[in-house]
């Protein structure tokens, strides 16, 4: 292809870092003069300019805007990213985020003027102990990994409580990346436990396993393979009779909800992403939240704060005063995300309970859609029925000489955010994809198509295309080799 | 006679008297792909037979790096730190990660030789 004097391509505009913008003298705002500073730091203020870039108003429009159009998301194509949940975030969740009663509030006003806030995380507290039929909750942790950082904080000190130096933790292979790296944060040592041939928790290996020492096992259900796992009753029963606690990794709670009660799992903590489950949006930094629901016997040891209300009203509680409880401490400032719950509630009443449960419903049938029909051209890593995403691995690209990092490549040049790569573990050059429940048939149909063209493409020898795949995109193939080993993070002039 | 052990997480260990020099076996660095980092374990500690001495990171995955016996930690190979990519091309030889003072060397016993380890490794394939 002929390149442009420019450097860009049609409207495909090649868009330079605002410092290298700057042109000197040149401002958006006419600022009066400052007044003269009276120097207060004995000499260690600034000497020389702070170098900030010299822009005019449009130009900083103009960037912005460029950059966005630059960005690839949900709101703009199919993004069928395996565990993240990269569903529609309905506009009328953020239609309510944005009322002024809820968005200009702060967490230090008196309570007695943001009831209202205080009743609606009350309520979205309420809604998710009544889905999982879990009897408390602790609103506050503002991630997934921060739910799990939650529930082992409370399960540690639920062992201190009681004179218990339990240390192990264990964790299958199919559970979520992030669990080993929460137990060990939380001063936990972390046992892997094996998968079987079906991709389920090797029930005798975690029993083999089991002892005084071990302080929970951390499941992710369904797991990481997209399968359930059908022997959930018999692994809690066995890590409480061996003493432990059970750790549900609820990350892929949007599979189940309103078809499973977890507190019938016999789970004694599972955190719950906001961001994935109930619509509110992720990616690009969040803010995520990660509510996570308690049993009986962990809930005097939730973190604080939390929302309570008598016949005054609500209230915060703040420190451990009241009867009972002896909290693992406090996770962040304030009282949780609460522009996030809001988002939460007003999709869990707009869905309603017939709606929550219709929408996990639909993420499994796209999922076992995709992988029915992608079935003969792509190798699945287990048997169906899948939950709510569908597992294969490279054997289809056994001999052709394309690797799953060049076929997800080669998806880009299609229009579609590859799926997740490489991982589970448990498989080989695993291609784990997550339609969600948002997809419409025709956006299903167009992806199956496209990866079914691919997949033809690599048995017919054509590896040169997935090679220099990606062709269309503003930037081709990244050095994410050289990226890792001598990162640049700082821009110099 | 070979002094070469190799160990089913994809560990050589290679034994001059009680000292075992302990790397990545060659199949183990193809997987992974690209190593970008690496982390090794502080001189003198003493690390367990099966459990995380050092830690081994690509552009695809992170992974533990098993000991294959247990003893006492008296040298690492800081090249590989400044340079990962040395796993790369020479796993097997120059980019051994640490070298440690055999505690027990009966533990030997069950692992594995070279042939066997090849055996293995096709099994996997």
């Amino acid at each position: 292809m002929a390149e442009t004097a420019s450097g860009n391509r049609g409207l495909m505009l090649e868009e330079p870092l605002i410092f290298e913008l700057d042109s000197p003298g040149q401002c958006g705002v006419d600022l009066p003069e400052p007044p003269p500073v009276i120097d207060r730091l004995g000499g260690l203020e600034r000497p020389g300019p702070i170098g900030l870039p010299g822009l005019s108003e449009p130009t900083v429009v103009r960037h912005y805007t460029r950059l966005s159009q630059k960005n690839v998301g949900i709101d703009s194509l199919m993004y069928p990213l395996g565990s993240c949940t990269m569903k529609h975030n309905p506009r009328i969740n953020e239609k309510l985020a944005r009322l002024p009663g809820l968005a200009d509030i702060h967490p230090f006003q008196p309570t007695s003027t943001v009831q209202g806030a205080l009743e609606l995380i009350d309520l979205t507290a309420h809604w998710l102990k009544t889905l999982t039929g879990m009897p408390a909750i602790a609103m506050s942790p503002a991630a997934g990994a921060h739910g799990e950082f939650c529930g082992l904080m409370t399960i540690r000190a639920a062992l201190e409580d009681r004179g218990d130096k339990r240390l192990r933790v264990l964790v299958p292979e199919s559970a979520h990346g992030t669990n080993p790296a929460s137990a060990a944060a939380c001063g936990f040592t972390v046992d892997p436990i094996p998968a079987t041939a079906r991709g389920r928790v090797d029930l005798a290996a975690l029993k083999a396993k089991l002892g005084g020492d071990v302080a929970a096992l951390m499941l992710t259900n369904p797991n990481t393979c997209g399968l359930f796992e059908d022997e959930i009753l018999e692994i809690a029963e066995a890590i409480h009779q061996a003493g432990g606690y059970f750790y549900c990794d609820g990350a892929n709670y949007n599979a189940i909800v309103g078809r499973v009660r977890v507190a019938d799992l016999g789970v004694d903590v599972m955190h719950i992403n906001l961001h994935k489950t109930f619509s509110t949006p992720h990616g690009g930094g969040g803010p995520g939240a990660g509510p996570t629901v308690l049993s009986a016997a962990l809930a005097p040891f939730a973190p604080l704060p939390a929302v309570v209300h008598d016949d005054k009203g609500f209230r915060l509680v703040e420190h451990a005063g009241h009867s009972g409880a002896k909290p693992c401490g406090r996770l962040k400032g304030y009282h949780g995300q609460f522009g996030v719950f809001v988002r939460a509630l007003a999709y869990m009443m707009s869905m309603g309970a017939d709606g929550l449960r219709q929408a996990s419903s639909d993420a499994v049938l796209s999922a076992n859609y995709l992988l029915a029909e992608l079935s003969s051209d792509l190798t699945p890593s287990f048997a169906g029925p899948c939950m709510h995403e569908a597992l294969f691995d490279d054997r289809f690209l056994k001999g052709s000489g394309v690797t799953t990092l060049d076929f997800a490549k080669a998806m880009i040049d299609e229009g579609f955010h590859p799926m997740t790569m490489y991982f589970p573990l448990v498989v080989h050059g695993a291609l784990l994809m997550e339609p969600t429940e948002t997809e419409s048939r025709d956006s299903l149909d167009r992806f199956i198509a496209s990866l079914r063209s691919l997949a033809g493409r690599a048995r017919s020898g054509d590896a040169a295309l997935f090679k220099a795949a990606p062709v269309f995109t503003p930037r081709r193939r990244l050095d994410e080799t050289a990226a890792a080993r001598t990162p640049v993070l700082r821009w110099r002039r | 006679m070979s002094n070469t052990y190799f160990t089913t997480e994809h560990e050589w260990i290679d034994v001059d008297g009680d000292i075992g020099t302990v790397g990545i076996t060659d199949h183990a660095q193809h997987a992974l792909g690209d190593v970008v980092f690496v982390e090794l374990p502080a001189l003198g500690k003493r690390v367990a037979k099966a459990t995380e001495a050092a830690v081994v990171e690509s552009v695809k995955a992170a992974s533990e790096v098993f000991s294959p016996v247990s003893g006492d930690i008296v040298a690492v190979n800081d090249a590989i730190v400044e340079q990962p990519g040395l796993v790369n091309e020479a796993a097997e030889t120059t980019a051994w990660f640490f070298k440690l003072r055999l505690a027990d060397p009966a533990e030997l016993t069950g692992l594995m030789d070279r042939a066997a380890y090849d055996e293995f490794v096709k099994g996997l394939e």
